[in-house]
């Protein structure tokens, strides 16, 4: 690169928000640390209102935060190189998350491959069996757990097949509003994304359904054994993550109707439409490993 | 290896420069021409310098704090019986000198030197993502504020190791336990911005001409080790997860009663925990490439073949976990297995230690305090890597787990490995810093009381452990009195030894000392020996041109 054609690295000045981040973590770690233990254990305490303090907290700190970084993005103080930056942040960040979805996936295959068969006597346990649970049978979906816990398994039929299919859509959609902003197309911009929000809208109703649907029907709860264990927390953190997601593509649609995006420059929409094409391929994996096998 | 074609420029003619900048007319220019005064310059800062100061400040305050705790461990395994804490304080006092020796001291010291270094070795103005650098930093204190803070609860703080195992964590601990998860939680959220940042720094922000393979070896091993962060944190942030649940939500990942295993944590767990170790020791390597050459006036022998062994050490890394569980139940191929690929470590590290040795052979060899604590590391780093390859031999380790065998092994790795070439650094790149030179008394009293007393402290932990004394116990058979009493004595001579790093450091940061050239040690070279010493405020505004 030619001395004279680079331009500047923007290094931002001082910011209150990076401080005003570490305090809310520490409150809501704090409050959650607390709140988990006097719901366990049935106490009064303020464990709550400190977890709500400080996610009150998060939230004004990430509303500030972003605010400064789209008033600094629309005045042009931004250079291509630090939009590599946000660009490859991002995609670690991506990086980490399906790290932190592999550790669950993990806990997933080994009891149902190890875990379960070795209790029902497999490899060389068949006094493992004998001695702790001789009546337990290994099975997957679990059903029934060692210490007598039964439950109905989810079938992967009706809402989890449309609910993937509600996804897979979505991400067609959204790369249709991608190419949309790129070719400088606004109306299938902002209707292509519009739809999106309400897919990922209408995933979240039916999740909610077919949790209720499980606890009410079927008795698989979080702690109906280690199918539901493993069942909840992926497709909750799953959940969670269109939760956020769909927040992101919200902000991102306002943005959009604001014009803040360039067919050229618009980090936001990338970043926001990689992580909902992650969220994505997390829920195919899922009903893949979850619900079908 | 580079050099700079323009003139590197001083504070003064840096501060005219920016005149002629397209960008200067926008609000924002004014910060570069004073250093913010104040706390405030701290809480806020963007300044990856200040950042990094940070950090080494926390880090040796965690230091002297989990060092604290282990003089408590010493002091009541100093002669058997129960002498001055309950069992259940001294179980506490393991896990969280365990836990603050890892997460707040070691890692910290590493990130702060990246902070410090990388930027100044690859040309960069700054680390890539400045707010987010602040960010990952203010949060750790808070995240050892609760973990500390919890020592004081009722029933006490965490008392399971710092391995959390369950069924101790779940069914067994105490109501710190979801203050431990979530303190953890923060110290992994730190631990992946910090690794991200610097691994955007270094693919995004080198100077035009700094070519991957001309990279300073301190550089390629932070790249690695910033891979390896963001990839094993957050599995560790998903077992705390689930031990959270476990105890508290009535699951049962680690119940066999609900279809679970105690062992799946275990797998979990060191599935973070091996690249953990290597995330403790790679940026280790990377300092001791530095200082070798700089004292031996020759280049960097093989400097390939030491990033080819960096990246074959983190890619093994991830299919050894096992070997810290041959005693808990495996099938016998799988034992195998994981004791095969552990020892093939030992060629990629082997690589490393021989070319530390062949950088030195036939150099101009001087000793000056950085080189003294590289040879040290390189000697005692290696003791420690030859116990390892012991431990990895399964049925020999059926002998040795739990005992203070393997207790003596990973303090050889992680104090006189670790920790060492800390000070290594810090002494080689603190008259950068400050602009001046400390004191070497001190520093030759606090390297030979260090290398002494480390000694008296860790090698006799060998001998009990092969006798079979028993880890994290807070007593231990007459027979092992006499060795126990002088690993006591070492151990409280190495904890005193600090205190003269504690007054060195004090001393160099209030500018004592004789001012230093811009190169500092005859024979250094890389980017950050040609600016300036004390480093300006803003380096590299605009990258320099690498040949």
């Amino acid at each position: 690169m030619a001395q004279q054609e680079y331009q500047k690295y923007y290094v931002p000045d001082q910011s209150i928000w990076p401080i005003v981040g570490a305090v809310a973590l520490f409150l809501i770690a704090v409050g959650a640390g607390n709140y988990v233990v006097e719901v366990s254990k049935g106490k009064e305490g303020i464990g709550g209102y400190i977890l709500v303090l400080g996610l009150i907290t998060l939230l004004v700190m990430v509303t500030g935060w972003f605010k400064n970084q789209i008033d600094e993005s629309m005045s042009g103080l931004y250079s291509a190189q630090l939009g590599r930056s946000y660009r490859q942040g991002m995609a670690w960040f991506i990086f980490s998350e399906v790290m932190f979805f592999a550790a669950f996936f993990g806990a997933l295959f080994y009891a149902r491959m190890i875990a379960v068969p070795w209790l029902g006597g497999a490899s060389n346990n068949a006094m493992t069996n004998e001695v702790l649970w001789p009546t337990f049978e290994a099975m997957w979906p679990l059903t029934g757990t060692p210490d007598g816990t039964q439950t109905t398994a989810m079938a992967a039929t009706g809402l989890p097949l449309i609910n993937t299919a509600i996804l897979l859509v979505s991400s067609v959609t959204l790369h249709y509003a991608h190419v949309g902003l790129e070719q400088n197309k606004r109306k299938q911009l902002t209707a292509l994304l519009g739809v999106t929000i309400l897919l990922g809208a209408v995933f979240l109703v039916l999740q909610v359904w077919e949790y209720i649907h499980a606890y009410r029907d079927l008795g698989l709860t979080l702690q109906s054994g280690v199918y539901g264990n493993t069942f909840f927390m992926l497709t909750g953190f799953h959940g969670l993550h269109v939760t956020l997601g769909t927040i992101i593509l919200i902000v991102l649609f306002f943005r959009v109707i604001k014009g803040h995006f360039t067919p050229k420059e618009h980090f936001a929409f990338q970043a926001g439409s990689w992580y909902w094409h992650f969220v994505d391929v997390v829920w195919v994996m899922l009903f893949f490993f979850v619900y079908v096998l | 290896m580079t050099t700079l074609t323009d003139d590197v420029k001083d504070p003064a003619t840096d501060d005219a420069s920016h005149d002629g900048h397209a960008h200067d007319d926008h609000s924002h220019d004014d910060h570069h021409h004073h250093i913010p005064k104040g706390i405030s310059r701290w809480l806020l800062t963007t300044n990856h310098k200040d950042i990094g100061t940070l950090y080494l400040w926390f880090a040796f305050i965690m230091f002297l704090v989990g060092g604290a705790m282990a003089m408590v461990i010493r002091a009541e395994l100093f002669q058997p019986g129960l002498q001055i804490v309950e069992p259940n304080f001294f179980n506490q006092m393991t896990t969280v000198h365990g836990l603050i020796m890892v997460f707040g001291a070691v890692m910290p010291a590493f990130t702060g030197l990246a902070n410090w270094l990388v930027p100044m070795m690859i040309g960069a103005p700054d680390m890539a993502l400045p707010r987010m650098n602040n960010w990952s930093f203010w949060i750790l204190p808070f995240a050892f504020l609760i973990l500390l803070s919890s020592l004081f609860m009722e029933g006490g703080g965490p008392s399971f190791g710092w391995t959390f195992y369950a069924p101790l964590s779940t069914t067994y601990s105490g109501d710190s336990t979801a203050l431990f998860v979530f303190s953890v939680h923060i110290m992994g959220i730190s631990s992946i911005m910090g690794a991200i940042n610097v691994i955007v720094t270094i693919f995004n922000m080198r100077a035009p001409g700094m070519t991957l393979m001309k990279m300073p070896m301190f550089v390629w091993t932070w790249l690695i080790t910033a891979f390896l962060l963001i990839a094993v944190m957050p599995v560790l942030a998903g077992v705390v997860t689930m031990v959270l649940t476990d105890k508290y939500f009535g699951t049962s990942f680690f119940d066999a009663a609900g279809g679970g295993d105690p062992v799946l944590f275990q797998h979990i767990f060191w599935f973070f925990g091996h690249p953990e170790v290597y995330i403790m020791i790679l940026p280790a390597f990377g300092i001791i490439s530095q200082i070798v050459p700089t004292f031996s006036r020759k280049k960097l022998f093989g400097y390939a073949s030491m990033v080819y062994a960096t990246a074959s050490i983190a890619l093994l890394s991830f299919v050894v976990w096992a070997h810290h569980m041959f005693t808990t139940g495996m099938p016998v191929e799988w034992e195998k297995f994981f004791m095969f690929a552990t020892m093939l470590i030992s060629v990629p590290t082997g690589v490393k230690v021989f070319n530390w040795v062949a950088t030195m052979w036939r150099g101009s060899l001087t000793f000056e305090i950085p080189m003294l604590f590289a040879i040290a590391f390189i000697v005692l780093f290696t003791i420690g890597g030859l116990s390892g390859l012991m431990l990895a031999i399964t049925p020999v380790d059926f002998q040795y787990h739990d005992t203070y065998f393997v207790v003596a092994h990973f303090h050889y790795v992680l104090v006189t490995g670790a920790v060492f070439s800390i000070m290594a650094a810090v002494y080689y790149w603190l008259p950068k810093w400050t602009g001046r030179m400390f004191d070497i008394t001190l520093a030759k009293w606090h390297f030979w009381c260090s290398l002494i007393s480390v000694n008296v402290l860790f090698f006799p932990m060998h001998f009990v452990g092969l006798a079979g004394m028993p880890r994290r116990i807070p007593d231990y058979a007459l027979q092992f009195a006499d060795f126990n009493k002088w690993i006591s004595v070492g151990g409280f001579a190495f904890g005193l030894s600090q205190l003269i790093f504690l007054a060195l450091l004090v001393k160099a940061c209030r500018k004592r000392g004789e001012p230093v050239s811009d190169q500092v040690w005859d024979g250094a070279e890389g980017l950050e020996w040609e600016i300036p010493s004390p480093a300006p405020y803003h380096t590299f505004d605009t990258p320099p041109q690498i040949k």
